[in-house]
């Protein structure tokens, strides 16, 4: 090993850089300025995520407990884009409530431990690297949910955050030492070469499973979702429901189709009722919702059972369509909570109620919301509409044409109340509206950056085709 | 190697951890209790490491080396989960889930 190979390391390096340099300006700014801080933080997160386009070469590090290729090179940017849209989203919240309580840097420091954690995890080429990932990534948003101290609801959802993703992370963990008890090894490739049915694998398995389906909130271990996201801030949970449950989907799905395909025949039954329940749970519940992060939370539950189905399907394909998806879902529902917040701050409203009448105050923001909820419910030419069609296809071409169908049922139940909240925004006069707002430029920028992507990953057919080239790599 | 226990009676202990943990979670009315079955969760998981190491595959360290891991991270989970119980105690003077509770479906 010498010092080049580090070079493989770019992103997590990139990353440490980045903090150190803002807790040094933390150090040597006066109290009046730290309100630069988030701007300078912001600045620096940009840099980073545009050195981040760079091609690197492809290898592995520390013995094989970390590697990188293409796929998590894209992925890795993609996490950083939609961290950099959550940044910018929440900058004026920062400036305006938080640096005012002196907490403005640990907030930004947190997030970024937490994505740090989440590229060790997806680049994790064992089961301790992936363990230590998965907490890294953990631990900081749960005080980043518990951050507002002085709200009771913002308490609680901590509470509630960190309890069951500890039970998660244990249960995980217990089946990791199943797993290792069948083969003797905690390395994926030899775990993937020794690995065979028997009763004490498929245990390990179903506890590992559960152990990830609690971050990724596959019913039936939903039940933390709603409740986190409506006591959180919002920002953060816009970074819980986008940032970090792509990154699981991620790890799962390499997870899946390497180191556990021996168990495929066991692992489809599971993910084809899981699948069908979370979709249809989370549409459910979402229907009967009235504040708007709530119904956000139970919407982006039904997404996770929608990603299930592309899992189905072990090849290039299927984990190109799941790739696809997340990319796609990322923007889309960045769009929607960059919407809410812009709102929430201005008129501290979170109803759909509220939002009636939206389109005469603000236009710009009703229909950045609406291109937002039309892709999140797959109506064409958006994004989400191609995001979905793969995945229904990946499905149907492994014969799961009773599972696609159920999809299909659900993804026109889902129209149903994306269309309530366009309804609401659209067609209702409301003489209370809410009135007519200038969000600030970081806002703004933010809300454009998820526009355009929401638009470009639907417009732009070769991003697609690069998804599915680069999705070779795991499968060999 | 323990001397005269084999590897069962250590594996069913740790089994045992692991369930007396899952059950006291959804029972416990107390959030430092529920916090209490997380810890036996985690240790049962890094006993079960150690012992699987020993027992079945005692060329390599990976379990042993996993459990220290383990024991550091259930600290760090621990301690937060604290912070976290003692500023909701701050607000509502109470550690009991059914005080703390007001979001629900």
């Amino acid at each position: 090993m010498n010092w080049n190979s580090l070079l493989l390391m770019r992103f997590e390096l990139g990353l440490l850089i980045l903090f150190l340099a803002v807790l040094i300006f933390e150090i040597f700014t006066g109290k009046k300025q730290k309100g630069k801080l988030v701007s300078f933080a912001i600045i620096l997160f940009a840099i980073h995520t545009a050195v981040g386009f760079f091609p690197l070469e492809e290898g592995r590090l520390f013995g094989g407990m970390f590697r990188t290729n293409t796929l998590l090179y894209f992925f890795k940017n993609v996490l950083n884009v939609g961290v950099l849209i959550v940044l910018l989203q929440s900058a004026d919240w920062l400036k305006e409530k938080v640096v005012a309580q002196h907490k403005g840097t640990e907030f930004i420091l947190l997030l970024l431990s937490s994505l740090l954690g989440m590229y060790f995890m997806i680049s994790s080429g064992d089961f301790l690297m992936f363990y230590l990932g998965l907490e890294l990534a953990t631990l900081p948003v749960a005080a980043l949910v518990a951050y507002e101290t002085s709200k009771r609801i913002s308490a609680e959802a901590g509470v509630k955050y960190i309890l069951s993703s500890a039970l998660a992370s244990g249960t995980a963990l217990f089946g990791i030492s199943l797993l290792y008890a069948t083969t003797g090894t905690i390395y994926f490739d030899v775990v993937a070469s020794v690995l065979t049915v028997s009763n004490l694998s498929v245990l390990g398995f179903i506890l590992f499973f559960s152990g990830l389906a609690f971050k990724i909130s596959l019913a039936p271990f939903h039940f933390w979702t709603a409740d986190v996201y409506e006591g959180a801030p919002i920002n953060v949970a816009s970074y819980l429901s986008v940032i970090s449950k792509g990154a699981a989907v991620l790890i799962l799905v390499i997870l899946l189709f390497t180191v556990l395909k021996p168990l495929f025949l066991f692992w489809n039954k599971i993910i084809y009722i899981v699948a069908i329940a979370t979709m249809t749970i989370g549409n459910l519940f979402a229907l009967r919702q009235q504040n708007m992060k709530r119904f956000l939370a139970f919407s982006s539950v039904a997404q996770a059972g929608f990603i299930l189905l592309g899992m189905l399907s072990v090849d290039q394909l299927g984990l190109a369509t799941v790739l696809f998806f997340v990319t796609v879902y990322i923007f889309s529902n960045l769009g929607a909570f960059g919407v809410v917040q812009a709102i929430s701050s201005a008129a501290d409203k979170e109803n759909i109620d509220d939002y009636e009448g939206l389109y005469r105050t603000n236009p710009k923001l009703s229909l950045l919301l609406m291109l937002a909820l039309f892709s999140l419910a797959g109506i064409p030419p958006l994004a989400g509409f191609f995001g979905k069609f793969f995945l229904y296809l990946a499905a149907a071409s492994k014969g799961y044409y009773v599972l696609v169908f159920i999809g299909v049922v659900n993804a026109t139940i889902s129209l149903y109340y994306y269309l309530i909240v366009v309804r609401a925004m659209f067609l209702r006069k409301n003489p209370d509206a809410i009135p007519y707002f200038s969000s600030k430029l970081f806002m703004k920028l933010g809300l454009v950056l998820s526009a355009i992507g929401i638009l470009v990953a639907g417009l732009y057919s070769p991003l697609y085709e690069y998804v599915y080239a680069i999705s070779t790599t795991f499968l060999n | 190697m323990i001397e005269g226990i084999s590897i069962y009676e250590i594996l069913s202990l740790s089994s045992i951890l692991f369930f007396i943990g899952i059950y006291g979670f959804f029972t416990r009315e107390n959030l430092i209790m529920v916090l209490m079955s997380i810890e036996l969760i985690l240790n049962a998981a890094a006993v079960n490491f150690v012992v699987i190491n020993t027992y079945l595959y005692p060329d390599f360290l990976q379990g042993a080396i996993f459990s220290i891991f383990i024991i550091a991270l259930a600290a760090a989970e621990t301690a937060l989960a604290i912070a976290i119980i003692i500023n909701l105690y701050k607000l509502v003077t109470s550690v009991e889930v059914k005080d703390t509770e007001v979001m629900k479906y």
